[in-house]
């Protein structure tokens, strides 16, 4: 498998399980640590980091969008100002979210940890 | 060693960023934890999952199972087998819909709003406390608490409020916690009292006794006593004139000479919403259709969301009630059992007074009072404030009460530094909370004359009907027995004699029942008329809808539970009954042959003379698409304001005054304005505009703010068309507690104006609807504007606007048994051990 891919798979299925009993900044650790280990390379390990940590906010948002929670959605994305646009209130999240781990990441290739 | 640098600052940066994110900045919220759907905003949608239609719920502290129904409107019908299950039931469910809502509110009575919000509403919780809500809170609670019956209610509420956030894990938060980035903290009795402190603030928290003081400083007494009197020109008090008094009263105290206060342009701010007010009324069984009686309530508050009412059941053996609550006070405040219903609508007696003080030196630590140097007591007040140090504040106590305003301050004379104290009804200890269980239990006329002695403020008219045929109506509250006009302006803090000298006997409060003409009711207008030996007050909401009320109650034959639907829904203007003939006639160009001070004729066609044809058509019913209504309400405005503006506007005058009210001027403008025939001779110089050389008749002013009223509308809406409709120009919105852009209804199309029955306005109307035909078989009808549920991202959120835009009502489901079949049951939970 490509490293990318590995890296991202990763990213995303460990930020997924980690955020249901933690904080959610503990996608910074956590993508810091893996694009350390994995020793991708900088530009892979941003894009891997910011997509893995979106999806594993979108996935769920997206789903609680569809299930009881776009009223709400749609109400704060009117408040924020989205105009009241819930999709665009889940992608968001998952951006900034997927920042930070895409930040974390790079920083992990960067260091290239050797174990 | 430059990818070390590299990845440190990556790492720098996204660590900045994820501390950015995860916390609240000023007003923006922690952005990630809101928008994170593991623990955000995204957790609080709700599925009909979430609302199974069976289950047990486990909660610690029950002594019995308790049995709960639910309605299609999400009304819980609790069941329990003792007092103590019930309030416990009532905290938890009450709670699981509105949790924020009625902790948020404690905040706001308590003064403890910036500890989540920040120093922006510092000056606001130094206000609450300065006023002395926590202070009269502490003294009703150990009222309360001394009481056994009480004690368990208020004990076991908040037991069952503290179930409930006991169960919550902070992804569970209602949202605008998570929005607002705070916790809810352990509910306490003291948060009830606190409740009831911030209605008795809102509806009795009204002050005019510096402004008066200010008048009569300026004007002198006559002209106090000719524009601001005791009791108006036109008045349909709530108990009717010449019922007989069933009681001796007590002498009155002597009025000492009247006490010149200083001048002062020290007014309370914020004071609450004028327009704040309620209509009430029963029809006694000779005038309805089953022979027994009916009885409506629309109490008028600020409209927001969530509502500020929560409906519910609550059985228990020795009672079975239906109504209304407040979120975070126990027992029903509006509503009926099977052999009585009750209501209330705010009194505008004046409970709240101001005493000048002389301090001794500038210590301000010994006050003149009675012949010598007394004490003050100085309480320090310590207020949180997010993300800054603990603020402390020294509010000094008289033996009158807490000092409002000693900031902003310039001392009238620099020797004598003058401030003024606080006496309110709201600082003095009762036992409110009493009243309302035992009327949730009454069966009788005897059982609510009983209820109603614990119950001091906000004094309320009580209205009353039972299924025995009894009618009644009680203004009922703890009142200073005050020499007349005591405390209409400010009082002198150093005379013994100016100090309230006891209060009214709960016996002797004004009182209506089963009257001859076969119904009560109440809006707010004079308690009594002046053969009540009292005085209360002298300040009360315009008589407009409590007349229209009597009117129309007057004419009901085999009335109907929807006969006084329609008349809450109301919407004839008897102000503009009562002006417009008399503007419209004094404006338009007489016929030929007219005397030479006619009006100039208007223009053909000119945007005034449509307005004017509009005018004339008009019926005075503020119905949605009345554009006349839009007119009336700006002419007559426009023309109140040029009329007083001169005389008692700070513009003018450098002092804070208020204008007469609506009675005594619509008084002035009819009588005493001269008429057209002699050319305004002799009208009353308060005509004048005294701020212009030429001198002004009545006509002058009713052309220069038709003009007016007329410009502003053609530069609002354009040229005279549907969009002046008067549901457009009013604009009701009903906005989130937190003013969260959004969260409410904006621009909504409803029908009635503050001055008819249906008292909807920009803000303000009525806050539940309620009809009960008593019976055999007791039936009922109800709508707030909202819904039971306070979760924003609930249908049940506002689910029952719409009904109450349009004026209906829904049937209210009111079981006699926990089994009994009813084709809107949807759930049946059980709470246990």
């Amino acid at each position: 498998m490509k490293p990318f891919l590995l890296l991202f798979l990763l990213i995303f299925l460990l930020s997924t399980l980690a955020q249901l009993w933690l904080p959610w900044w503990v996608v910074l650790p956590l993508c810091l640590g893996l694009a350390a280990w994995r020793r991708a390379a900088a530009g892979a390990a941003f894009l891997a980091g910011l997509l893995g940590v979106a999806l594993s906010w979108w996935l769920p948002a997206a789903w609680l969008n569809t299930h009881g929670a776009q009223l709400l959605a749609t109400r704060l994305a009117t408040l924020l100002p989205l105009g009241g646009n819930s999709w665009l209130l889940v992608l968001l999240g998952g951006l900034l979210a997927g920042l930070v781990g895409g930040l974390a990441a790079l920083s992990g290739a960067w260091l290239k940890v050797r174990w | 060693m430059l990818r070390y640098v590299k990845a440190g600052l990556a790492l720098l940066v996204a660590i900045v960023l994820a501390w950015v994110l995860n916390t609240k900045q000023g007003d923006v919220p922690p952005v990630a934890r809101l928008l994170s759907p593991y623990r955000g905003f995204w957790r609080n949608g709700e599925t009909a999952a979430d609302f199974p239609a069976r289950q047990t719920l486990h909660l610690p502290g029950l002594r019995q199972p308790v049995r709960v129904r639910f309605d299609d409107r999400r009304v819980p019908h609790v069941f329990a087998q003792n007092d103590h299950d019930l309030y416990y039931a009532q905290g938890y469910l009450t709670a699981r819909d509105r949790l924020w809502q009625m902790e948020f509110m404690t905040r706001v009575a308590a003064g403890r709003i910036s500890e989540v919000v920040g120093p922006r509403t510092l000056e606001y919780d130094r206000f609450q406390r300065r006023m002395g809500l926590p202070y009269g809170a502490e003294n009703s609670l150990r009222e309360m608490l001394k009481n056994d019956t009480t004690r368990l209610v208020l004990e076991s509420y908040s037991a069952g409020v503290n179930a409930y956030i006991g169960q919550l894990s902070p992804a569970e938060y209602p949202f605008e916690y998570k929005l607002l980035d705070y916790a809810p903290e352990p509910w306490q009795p003291l948060k009830c009292a606190l409740l009831l402190k911030l209605m008795a603030w809102d509806l009795s928290g009204r002050s005019d006794d510096l402004r008066l003081s200010n008048i009569r400083r300026k004007y002198g007494p006559e002209v106090v006593n000719d524009l601001f009197p005791d009791y108006p020109w036109r008045e349909d008090p709530i108990v009717p004139v010449g019922t007989p008094l069933d009681f001796k009263p007590l002498p009155v105290p002597a009025a000492p000479a009247p006490f010149a206060a200083a001048l002062s342009d020290k007014v309370p701010q914020r004071e609450p919403d004028a327009e704040l007010g309620s209509n009430n009324f029963a029809v006694a069984g000779s005038r309805s259709a089953s022979g027994l009686p009916l009885l409506a309530n629309d109490p008028h508050l600020q409209l927001n969301l969530p509502s500020i009412w929560y409906q519910i059941q609550l059985s228990a053996p020795g009672q079975n009630v239906y109504g209304v609550t407040i979120p975070g006070a126990p027992a029903v405040i509006i509503g009926f059992n099977e052999s009585v219903a009750w209501g209330v609508t705010n009194v505008g007696g004046d409970v709240l007074d101001w005493y000048q003080l002389k301090f001794k030196d500038a210590a301000r630590r010994e006050y003149w009072h009675d012949g010598r140097w007394k004490p003050v007591r100085r309480v320090v007040e310590r207020l949180a404030v997010r993300g800054l140090p603990d603020r402390l504040d020294t509010v000094l106590y008289t033996h009158h009460g807490p000092i409002v305003y000693d900031h902003d301050e310039k001392p009238f004379n620099p020797q004598t530094p003058t401030q003024h104290a606080l006496r309110w009804t709201a600082h003095e200890g009762a036992d409110e909370v009493l009243a309302f269980v035992k009327l949730n239990h009454a069966r009788n006329y005897r059982d609510y004359d009983q209820a109603l002695r614990t119950y001091a403020s906000p004094a309320q008219n009580f209205i009353f009907a039972s299924n025995q045929n009894d009618i009644a109506i009680r203004p009922n509250g703890r009142y200073p027995l005050k020499y007349p006009n005591q405390g209409k302006f400010i009082l002198d803090g150093s005379d013994a004699r100016q100090d309230w000298q006891g209060w009214i006997p709960m016996s002797q409060t004004p009182r209506a029942k089963n009257p001859a003409r076969g119904f009560l009711s109440s809006a707010n207008q004079h308690s009594a008329g002046p053969d009540y030996p009292y005085y209360i007050g002298w300040d009360y909401a315009p008589w407009d809808r409590g007349h229209r009320i009597n009117q129309q109650l007057a004419r009901l034959k085999k009335a109907t539970a929807d006969s006084l639907r329609v008349l809450q829904n109301d919407n004839l203007g008897i102000n503009a009954q009562t002006m417009l003939p008399w503007m419209l006639a004094t404006i338009t160009p007489a016929t030929p042959g007219a005397p030479k001070c006619a009006a100039p004729p208007l223009r053909p066609n000119s945007p005034k003379a449509r307005a004017v044809q509009a005018l004339a058509r008009w019926n005075y019913h503020y119905t949605t698409d009345a554009v006349a209504a839009t007119i009336f309400e700006l002419w007559y405005q426009e023309l109140v304001k040029r009329l007083w503006d001169d005389d008692f506007g700070k513009a003018t005058t450098g002092l804070e005054m208020r204008p007469p009210s609506q009675d005594r001027t619509n008084r002035l403008l009819l009588t005493q304005s001269g008429s057209q025939a002699d050319c305004f001779q002799g009208a009353s110089p308060w005509i004048d505009d005294r701020r212009t050389p030429q001198k002004e008749t009545v006509q002058d002013l009713l052309a220069a703010s038709l003009h007016s009223a007329v410009d502003s509308l053609t530069r609002k809406f354009g040229p005279l068309g549907p969009k002046w409709a008067w549901a457009n120009q009013k604009s009701t919105d009903i906005n989130h507690l937190a003013q969260l852009t959004g969260f409410g209804h904006q621009d909504i199309v409803c029908a009635g104006s503050r001055g008819t029955v249906n008292a909807t306005s920009a803000r303000n109307g009525p806050s539940w609807r309620m009809v009960v035909a008593l019976g055999p078989q007791v039936k009922a009808y109800g709508i707030f504007p909202g819904g039971q549920s306070g979760n924003p991202a609930s249908r049940y959120y506002d689910d029952m606007l719409e009904s109450w835009r349009t004026g209906q009502l829904d049937e209210l489901v009111f079981l006699r048994a926990a089994d009994e079949n009813h084709p809107r049951l949807q759930a049946a939970w059980r709470l246990e051990q």
